[in-house]
């Protein structure tokens, strides 16, 4: 049996767009040329700033930075501790760095265990707070850097660019800092995305082999010249070079077990392992030749903090090199993986007859489509593919055995449940809760009603603040809501009836109200009193 | 002939047909209807008959795959992609969840089917897991990508028109996969959609766990085979056809032995 999972990539169908009528698009463009003619020598202005790419890409890399400045921006805003003497964005960059180093080719850095790492750092940070909070505080930074609450646990920022046609238009870059993927063992685990380690290293847009030869040669330079704090910043800077290379590396691999056809392995992959073997061999060297060179340093340096600093770069290029084996047996490991792929995915017959190429044919294509199109398409072969659903008839002894079954297991799939970050209310209450009470004293009138007059005049001898909330609670059971007084269980609700006889009082003005308590008869909820 | 009798039997035939789990080969009724359909003509022409006036077309009868229908558009038994996706959280925008969905449904049968020859062959079985239904789709989405990165001009999505966004890129963008509190797999994730898709394949009688490895992998049934090949493929194809997205396939596949001498 030919059990496979080796599919076709897509050759000849990913130029089918251009001739896509879409009414959308053209419509676009016809608002784009009408625009365009009466803008031409402006565009020609603002094209030779804006239409240059490096901006976009110094925008996105702006963009990067900004979920970091964002958890600063937050942090006054938590409930549930006063987190600003936190420096969050250091936290955040601590958490990415830590992710990062976690990052081998398998698998990543486990939540617990990153935010475990991150403790001791946000304890010094505020010694004077609990664990608790200091855990809680690593958590949440962990969770904004993965977005979590939105369905794509990613950031989006909009920038603007100027296409061809002199157009200012506003496009939407996505990106992500951490993301979560799962192990085969269905753990899940987080990485550091592209995006997160350039922002990091603070090197956008270069190459990785270069960027790694300068850190290299900086260090020893900084080694000769005695600077150890600077050296160990550069030795670090180098570690993150090798696990992005190693990340380039991975990728390529697991595309070919996908599909060999997918990774070019005439030519591009054979070069690429070459070069690959050939920088290892050359980062061994060095990176022995700085160990050793290093090692020296801390055996034979007096300064305390030296011999410390010294230590902790060794530890540092010690880790280097064990990645750079790793890497190593990997790549050689590259070509016999390819060869078993190759065995697995090549074989096949000649068609019998003539069928749909599923994935060249219907799925790369339906990818490429926009959103809006793209439905048609897949609800076509959903209800062709999903089969019928038979609707249940009941029956007696279907209902029986229905009951009788036993409670079904949970689903394995559950909705994200978010804990939503709320901000605490404002206090509004305006009286004082001994001034609420002090009225209810003096609006309990359960036998004899009494003149507003009088009642302001004894509330003003209490408090001259009170006479305020009595005047305005007469004025609000003027109108009392006795449904809502049954509906809340009390027994009694506020009355007041105005008899015509005016107030005379300097603060307020208006009817003399008669105020008392009407008792609520819940027999026929019909409310009967004194008045 | 009896025509009553004739009548029961071949709505007894398309009864079968509604019980995706029951097989010809496991039941001698079933095994004798489906041999009468395919030698009697006036009883194939009775039992397409009676399909057709529950809402329902006949695709196929074999001994394989048993009766195989499919609802026609507003039949009782047509299962709609919006209750399917219904799921899925509202502030999430409706059209991308039901394209997510759809996609991996998509992504499902072309790895159960890999080639155009795997979907012809009737002896032909396919296996699928959820871990290569989402890999397949994630490295055609990186394939698309890097071309996009190749060409000229910008094509990041435009912030103002999100339904112009290619379906890609929202497949992309998506998470394979989110921590939850109790560990369980989020549902709103690729990998959960695709888990979702596979089990729901799986009580529809067209895939079967193998075992539970790779986030568990089914084989295809023939069943599944028949329901592809000759109404879902052909109607999404016809739907592409209709957008002017015109691919054109060679006979043998996009899958070619390779010959490299270089490893």
């Amino acid at each position: 049996m030919n059990l496979k999972v080796a599919h076709p990539s897509p050759t000849t169908t990913l130029n089918g767009d251009a001739s896509r009528p879409n009414l959308m698009v053209t419509r676009r463009c016809a608002r784009r040329r009408r625009l365009t003619l009466p803008v031409v020598r402006d565009a020609e202005l603002i094209g030779g700033g804006l239409a240059d790419e490096g901006l976009a890409r110094r925008l996105k890399a702006l963009a990067c930075t900004a979920p970091l400045h964002d958890l600063d921006a937050r942090k006054a805003k938590l409930d549930w501790a006063d987190a600003t003497v936190y420096q969050m964005a250091e936290i955040a960059l601590h958490t990415i760095d830590q992710v990062t180093i976690a990052m081998d080719f398998d698998t990543g850095a486990d939540h617990h265990e990153v935010v475990r790492r991150l403790q001791p750092f946000i304890a010094a940070q505020a010694p004077g707070r609990k664990p608790d909070e200091h855990l809680r505080v690593g958590r949440w930074v962990l969770d904004n850097l993965i977005n979590v609450g939105t369905a794509d646990r990613g950031f989006r920022r909009v920038y603007g660019s100027v296409d061809a046609n002199g157009v200012y238009q506003r496009r939407a870059f996505d990106f992500k800092l951490l993301v979560e993927l799962a192990a085969p063992d269905g753990e899940v685990y987080l990485r550091t995305t592209d995006e997160a380690i350039n922002v990091l290293v603070g090197a956008l847009d270069t190459d990785v082999e270069s960027a790694h030869i300068a850190a290299e040669v900086k260090l020893e330079n900084l080694i000769s010249r005695g600077r150890l704090a600077d050296a160990k910043l550069a030795a670090e800077q180098a570690r993150y070079r090798t696990v992005q290379y190693g990340e380039t590396l991975r990728a390529k691999l697991d595309a070919t077990r996908r599909d060999v056809r997918a990774v070019d392995w005439d030519i591009e992959m054979p070069e690429m392992l070459d070069s690959a073997l050939s920088h290892i061999e050359s980062r061994f060297r060095a990176e022995n030749a700085i160990l050793k060179n290093i090692t020296a340093a801390r055996d034979e340096a007096e300064d305390v903090d030296r011999k410390r600093r010294a230590a902790e770069l060794v530890d540092i290029v010690g880790d280097c090199i064990s990645r750079h084996t790793q890497l190593q047996s990997r790549l050689q490991a590259a070509g016999a993986t390819f060869r078993a792929e190759q065995d697995r995915q090549q074989f096949s017959g000649p068609p019998q007859r003539a069928t749909i190429d599923l994935f060249g044919q219907l799925l790369v294509p339906t990818l490429e489509l926009p959103i809006a199109d793209a439905v048609a398409p897949v609800e076509k072969f959903f209800q062709g593919s999903a089969g019928l659903s038979v609707p249940a008839v009941p029956s007696l002894s279907a209902l029986v055995s229905l009951l009788l079954r036993p409670a079904p297991e949970r689903d394995k799939l559950v909705g994200e449940v978010p804990e939503p970050e709320l901000v605490p209310s404002e206090t509004l209450d305006y009286y004082s809760d001994e001034q609420w009470r002090h009225a209810d004293e003096l609006l309990d009138l359960p036998e004899v009603p009494r003149r507003l007059s009088g009642l302001l005049a004894e509330a003003r001898e209490i408090d001259p603040q009170l006479a305020r909330l009595i005047a305005l609670r007469a004025l609000h059971s003027y109108s009392p809501g006795v449904a809502a007084a049954v509906r809340q269980g009390d027994d009694r609700a506020l009355l007041a009836i105005d008899d015509g006889t005016e107030l005379d009082d300097p603060e307020f003005g208006g009817a003399d109200l008669l105020l008392a308590s009407a008792f609520i008869d819940r027999g026929d909820s019909e409310p009967g009193g004194t008045s | 002939m009896s025509t009553t009798g004739d009548a029961e039997a071949a709505a007894r035939l398309v009864s079968f047909g509604m019980r995706p789990k029951q097989l010809p080969g496991r039941d001698v009724v079933y095994a004798d209807l489906v041999r009468r359909y395919g030698e009697d003509s006036a009883f194939k022409q009775l039992t397409n008959a009676v399909a057709a006036g529950l809402g329902l077309m006949v695709l196929d009868v074999s001994t394989q795959a048993g009766a195989v229908l499919a609802a026609t558009d507003e039949s009782v038994f047509e299962i709609k992609m919006d209750s399917y996706a219904r799921q899925s959280k509202i502030r999430e925008r409706r059209e991308t969840e039901k394209v997510l969905h759809g996609l991996v449904h998509l992504a499902a049968a072309a790895l159960g089917f890999p080639r155009p020859d795997d979907l012809a062959n009737d002896t032909y079985i396919g296996r699928v897991s959820v871990e290569q239904v989402d890999g397949v789709v994630r490295e055609a989405c990186r394939i698309l990508d890097e071309r996009a990165a190749k060409a000229e001009e910008n094509n990041d999505p435009l912030s103002g028109a999100p339904e112009l966004e290619q379906a890609w890129r929202a497949y992309a963008r998506r998470p394979a996969a989110a921590a939850t509190k109790d560990g369980r797999l989020a549902s709103d994730t690729t990998r959960g959609m695709v888990s979702r898709a596979l089990r729901f394949l799986a009580e529809q009688g067209f895939l079967v766990q193998v075992n539970g490895e790779q986030g568990g992998t089914y084989r295809t049934s023939p069943r599944y085979q028949v329901q592809v090949r000759e109404l879902a493929a052909d109607s999404a194809f016809e739907e592409l056809l209709a957008l002017g997205v015109v691919s054109v396939g060679d006979g043998a596949g996009t899958l070619r032995p390779s010959v490299s001498d270089t490893l």
